[in-house]
């Protein structure tokens, strides 16, 4: 069998979307992202940031990789720092800022995930729980201020309660800064509740590519590559299947029940 | 994908030839005696004749040359040290003189014959890990060393070690790999700058794969002990090593071919 890592990917993602990349375990995922920030260079075609070709030879890859902040999966496996003001300054000072400047975008960054920056600054990140390890971890990403934000599997390993406030926390940064934000999950809830396009992975080529309830309406295709549709979503068509004349678009719990009070001729 | 792909530790090549199937603990002992009698030849035929026995062995296991030969390659300036230095510091007959180095017979001789040794050991000890997996090896050593026991060398837990040693060489580097490009995604170099800036900037590399290790160090021994394991004591073995016929007869023709060239030549 011949193994190809990727094929033919053609994609455009504008600046302030908020994409959800999905597909099923080993689709090239975690490959196309790399790509975005010129960590890994295709061997052919082109990758353009901003207008700029990551693939030319004299593109500065440090200053594309300032702009464009990747999370890996389980970031908190690659801190390192003594204390968070170091750890999560990396990357500032990387960039060639001064000391106050570094210190000013942890204090940023650490607040924008929800961690206090006064008590933990000289703390070790060792110390920390995997939540707040994580979160620390992101933060080193933010602390460089990047214009796109890609997370891998964010939430992945984390309780209910973690979870909910990371994504809540990359939403909030989504809407008051405007930056460009690329998710990859597993989790069809996640990217129901969060995104504006979904662009679905399928052995190295885009799927589909599109609205949240244009993706999920077609949860045949969907099954088939081993991915499913939302819970909420399932009920609704599992309802209809049942002979309710329901809107099957539906993404959350909210609509589900407004849906449902609508044709049951209810009153709230 | 992988930048460590050329990187070949304990290079098994698997294959169904009389060397591979002999039993571990054969070619652990027949490498052994390969090592003393390299030590103890003094002629240019000894040490023709043991090339030829390993040449032989070469061409039983179905091993391609290359790959031999490749073992080579890492211990090349090595070897060339060691040719040179015999060659210009040894005492003796003048046979050339290039500006203030002098070549001597003896020199040219030992030289030649240092090499030689250097050559056959690497050649012959590889053609060990060549043919032998790594778990094999692991089963042999543990095997040779338990007699060992009764004068305290633990001989269970050194193969346990080495074993588990093995199993995480890819690990590591596909981890090392992962670590790079987050570091690298937050701004990091690892290639430019003098000595001093590189080692520096080697930590943020360095300590998350140690913290890593230890962290998989541990959740192995815990999911070792879920799994009942208490150390070597009262373990059955799923492969049981076992000589078979073709063993006797290959010792056999060690054993003989060792004392013939070790002593006489």
């Amino acid at each position: 069998m011949v193994k190809v890592a990727l094929s033919d990917v053609n994609l455009e993602i504008e600046a302030g979307e908020f994409v959800g990349l999905i597909g099923p375990t080993g689709s090239g995922k975690s490959t196309l992202v790399q790509h975005f920030n010129g960590l890994i260079l295709p061997s052919s075609g082109k990758v353009y940031v901003d207008g700029v070709d990551l693939t030319k030879k004299d593109t500065q890859l440090r200053l594309i990789r300032q702009k464009v902040g990747l999370v890996f999966q389980y970031p908190e496996h690659q801190l390192f720092g003594e204390t968070i003001l170091e750890d999560v300054g990396f990357g500032p000072r990387n960039g060639g800022l001064s000391d106050g400047e570094v210190e000013e975008r942890v204090r940023e960054a650490l607040e924008y995930v929800g961690m206090d920056y006064e008590s933990l600054k000289d703390r070790s990140p060792f110390e920390l729980s995997g939540g707040q390890k994580r979160r620390v971890a992101i933060a080193g990403v933010l602390a460089m201020r990047p214009s796109v934000l890609i997370l891998d599997e964010p939430t992945a390993g984390l309780d209910p309660q973690g979870r909910e406030e990371i994504l809540s926390e990359i939403k909030r940064l989504h809407e008051e800064r405007g930056i460009t934000v690329i998710l990859v999950t597993h989790s069809m809830e996640d990217v129901a509740r969060l995104v504006d396009r979904i662009i679905v992975m399928e052995r190295g080529c885009v799927a589909l590519d599109g609205t949240p309830v244009e993706i999920f309406r077609q949860a045949d295709r969907l099954q088939d590559m081993g991915l499913g549709i939302p819970q909420i979503t399932e009920l609704m068509r599992e309802l209809q299947a049942q002979g309710l004349d329901v809107n099957t678009d539906i993404l959350r719990v909210e609509q589900a029940e407004e849906e449902i009070i609508r044709i049951m001729g209810w009153q709230k | 994908m992988s930048m460590f792909k050329n990187v070949t530790i304990g290079q098994y090549i698997p294959g169904n030839s009389v060397i591979h199937r002999l039993d571990p603990r054969t070619k652990i002992l027949a490498t052994t005696l390969l090592i003393v009698v390299l030590f103890m030849v003094k002629s240019a035929i000894g040490y023709a004749l043991v090339a030829l026995g390993i040449a032989g062995v070469i061409w039983a296991s179905e091993i391609p040359w290359r790959y031999v030969i490749r073992g080579l390659r890492p211990l090349l300036v090595i070897l060339i040290l060691t040719v040179s230095l015999h060659l210009f510091m040894t005492e003796g007959r003048v046979i050339l003189q290039i500006w203030f180095l002098k070549v001597t017979w003896e020199g040219l001789v030992r030289g030649l014959m240092m090499g030689s040794r250097l050559i056959l050991l690497i050649v012959g000890t590889s053609l060990l890990t060549l043919t032998t997996s790594p778990i094999q090896l692991t089963d042999g050593i543990e095997s040779l060393l338990t007699p060992g026991k009764k004068i305290g060398i633990p001989a269970h837990e050194l193969a346990m070690m080495m074993t588990i040693a093995l199993r995480f060489i890819p690990t590591l580097l596909e981890e090392t790999e992962k670590i790079m490009k987050a570091q690298m995604a937050r701004g990091a170099d690892f290639q430019s700058g003098g000595i001093m800036q590189r080692a520096k900037s080697l930590v943020p590399l360095l300590v998350p794969l140690f913290v890593n290790a230890f962290r998989r160090a541990d959740d192995l021994a815990i999911a070792m002990e879920a799994r009942g394991y208490r150390g070597g004591e009262g373990r059955t073995k799923f492969r049981e090593l076992k000589l078979q016929p073709m063993d006797g007869v290959a010792i056999t023709i060690v054993v003989s071919f060792a004392v013939v060239v070790g002593v006489f030549f």
